[in-house]
């Protein structure tokens, strides 16, 4: 393929085409779509892939592939030997190396014109003034920690005044033969965590069964992972992707399960329990990572209805026969993250924490008697426990700008055990 | 893309709604306002007290059991509480920081409690746990056992464990284990 223009309009001149046409379903528009600028809004967005994983190799080459020129990717991982039947993106020579820069060098390569910065990064690493540059976040996640991680702060960046500050989130999922696509408008439709009830909770063990009578293959390497690591240290900590620690493990589930007569520990079922590795199959990714990157191109270039605000969750179910539903999840009211955005809350910058406190018990929206109040970094005043109350007493003489670093628009959390289900989010408005 | 904006907007003033984000300042995280709440219900009683190291970090704290029944009275049992930006969708971190002659407790602090692991739900709270950890002092249970010998001790006499119970707070050793001692005087 060359690199001249003729060729490179050549190469989207289908896309363009589906992108020009009107249909019935296009949201009504002002603009004529129809201008070189309007058709090059893709090429000047800029997309976040999180994974470079079974579903990020997918994405990377779906995204790359459907015009998006500017591309991040962010994964933390190194490439083991066991990923290589699926990410396709990783050769053999490419084992111990980053996922994301080998990720990224292989797209670039492959398909011209596109630019794709890895970041072999945890996505914690980053802060919101990083996540404000792209107008998009695509997930190929497979662990519900990260995923409520970058929920919750694309919710936090929600500025009212600043419409850039809205990004799209589109969160793939697979577990064997099933999976799901969500298309999350931070603030506006259900996120992240109001969806979380969908998650079954991992089944644990008994700690004592794990200690004195295991039955399976699987309580002998819980057992050497939460006991006999702790009682003999063998690392100074445990490193799950240090094939040394992962032996160590396997030889010590092993003995134990000599011990008891229990077949089946081996060195991978070791590395499964220990890292929680759910099987991944390469067609459900790539069923999964199409859905989320045509919902990606929908939503970058309004070509089509996206998942979002009518229906917003694709499930996909392989496991039994083959079923496919899309449905409107609904938000949840009392949801941690989305739920409860704080109110704005007028104080005198000058007020004591006591004159806060006493306002709150007049305030018609709060009417809290006996309020207890964090900041995200400082305990202002709890009142209970007495050990807590003892150390934050001293505060309620202090005023909120001078005396504990109160600033405009700063977020307090309030709760009174008189309304144990409530709790009240204000941030701060200075007279 | 350019009409998801107008649309938030609309969306806002048919809610009337005047909440929204305030501005770019941290926010209090799920966790932090869980156990905000789970600190004000906690009923503490007589024989419970707790340490925050750090006040301003409410999801790690140390709670002190001082039975005043059962075979465990006259003792004083630190645990540390740790909570994670998961909670209360996992459970809290709990370990008891002395070396103690417990069934359910082995020697590293571990604590086989039922809702510390396979049975926590996130509708339990912190008043739930520590509930749970008075009651282990009240009623040792022989049949979870992590401490072994001290289980078996229990289920074969009562006496003898409780002289053993007794010889381990005071810091002596049974069947050559040193234990710490935890008597209050």
């Amino acid at each position: 393929m060359g690199a001249s223009p003729e060729d490179s309009t050549a190469r989207w001149q289908y896309l363009d085409h589906i992108r020009k046409t009107k249909g019935p379903f296009n949201p009504p528009s002002d603009e004529d779509e129809d201008t070189p600028e309007m058709l090059d809004t893709l090429g000047k967005s800029t997309i976040l892939v999180i994974g470079a994983g079974g579903l990020g190799c997918e994405i990377l080459k779906n995204l790359a592939l459907s015009g998006f020129k500017n591309i991040h990717v962010i994964d933390m991982d190194t490439i083991d030997i066991s990923n290589l039947n699926r990410q396709f993106l990783f050769r053999k020579a490419d084992v111990g190396k980053s996922k994301a820069e080998v990720a990224a060098a292989f797209v670039e390569r492959r398909v011209q014109g596109v630019e794709i910065t890895p970041h072999n990064n945890k996505i914690q690493d980053f802060d919101e003034d990083f996540y404000m540059q792209f107008q998009m976040v695509v997930c190929g996640l497979d662990s519900i920690e990260a995923r409520r991680w970058m929920n919750a702060t694309l919710v936090n960046m929600v500025d009212d005044d600043n419409p850039d500050s809205l990004k799209p989130m589109i969160d793939g999922g697979t577990e064997g033969f099933k999976g799901q696509t969500r298309v999350v408008f931070p603030t506006m439709t259900p996120c992240i965590e109001c969806q979380l009830d969908l998650y079954a909770p991992r089944a644990a063990v008994p700690l004592c069964t794990l200690a004195t009578i295991p039955r399976q293959p699987e309580h002998c390497i819980e057992w050497a992972h939460i006991i006999a690591w702790d009682q003999e240290k063998p690392f100074p900590s445990l490193d799950k992707d240090d094939p040394e620690h992962i032996t160590w493990l396997y030889q010590t589930a092993l003995s134990r399960a000599q011990e008891f007569n229990i077949a089946g520990v081996t060195y991978s079922l070791t590395q499964g329990v220990v890292k929680n590795i759910i099987p991944a199959i390469a067609s459900t990714n790539a069923i999964i990572a199409a859905s989320c990157c045509n919902e990606a191109l929908k939503i970058a270039t309004t070509a089509a209805p996206a998942l979002g605000f009518e229906d917003n969750y694709m499930s996909y179910h392989g496991d039994e026969a083959i079923y496919t539903n899309t449905f409107k999840y609904e938000k949840k009211e009392d949801c941690a993250v989305c739920g409860s955005l704080s109110k704005p809350l007028e104080v005198d910058p000058r007020w004591t924490l006591q004159e806060l406190i006493d306002s709150l018990a007049t305030n018609a929206s709060a009417q809290l008697k006996k309020p207890s109040i964090r900041t995200e970094s400082k305990t202002l005043y709890m009142r209970f426990p007495q050990s807590l109350e003892e150390k934050t007493r001293p505060n309620l003489d202090k005023t909120l700008r001078e005396g504990l670093g109160l600033e405009e628009k700063q977020e307090i959390a309030v709760t009174d055990p008189a309304f144990p289900a409530l709790s009240f989010k204000f941030f701060l408005r200075f007279t | 893309m350019l009409k998801i904006w107008s649309m938030k907007k609309e969306q806002q003033k048919k809610d009337n709604d005047e909440a929204a984000a305030g501005g770019k300042k941290k926010k209090v995280t799920a966790a932090q306002l869980r156990v905000q709440k789970d600190l004000n219900e906690l009923s503490l009683g007589s024989t419970m007290t707790t340490e925050f190291p750090d006040p301003d970090n409410i999801l790690e704290f140390i709670l002190t059991i001082t039975p005043d029944e059962g075979q465990y009275t006259g003792g004083k049992f630190t645990f540390s509480f740790n909570m994670s930006a998961s909670y209360p969708h996992e459970p809290p971190k709990v370990r008891c920081q002395q070396k103690i002659y417990h069934p359910n407790i082995d020697l590293e602090g571990k604590v086989c409690l039922n809702i510390l692991r396979e049975d926590w739900k996130p509708v339990l709270n912190l008043n739930a746990v520590i509930v749970g950890l008075q009651f282990l002092f009240l009623e040792p249970n022989a049949s979870d056992p992590l401490n072994k010998e001290a289980a078996d001790d229990l289920r074969q006499s009562r006496d003898n464990f409780r002289r053993n119970v007794k010889n381990s707070m005071a810091g002596g050793s049974i069947r050559g284990v040193q234990y710490d001692r935890v008597l209050l005087k």
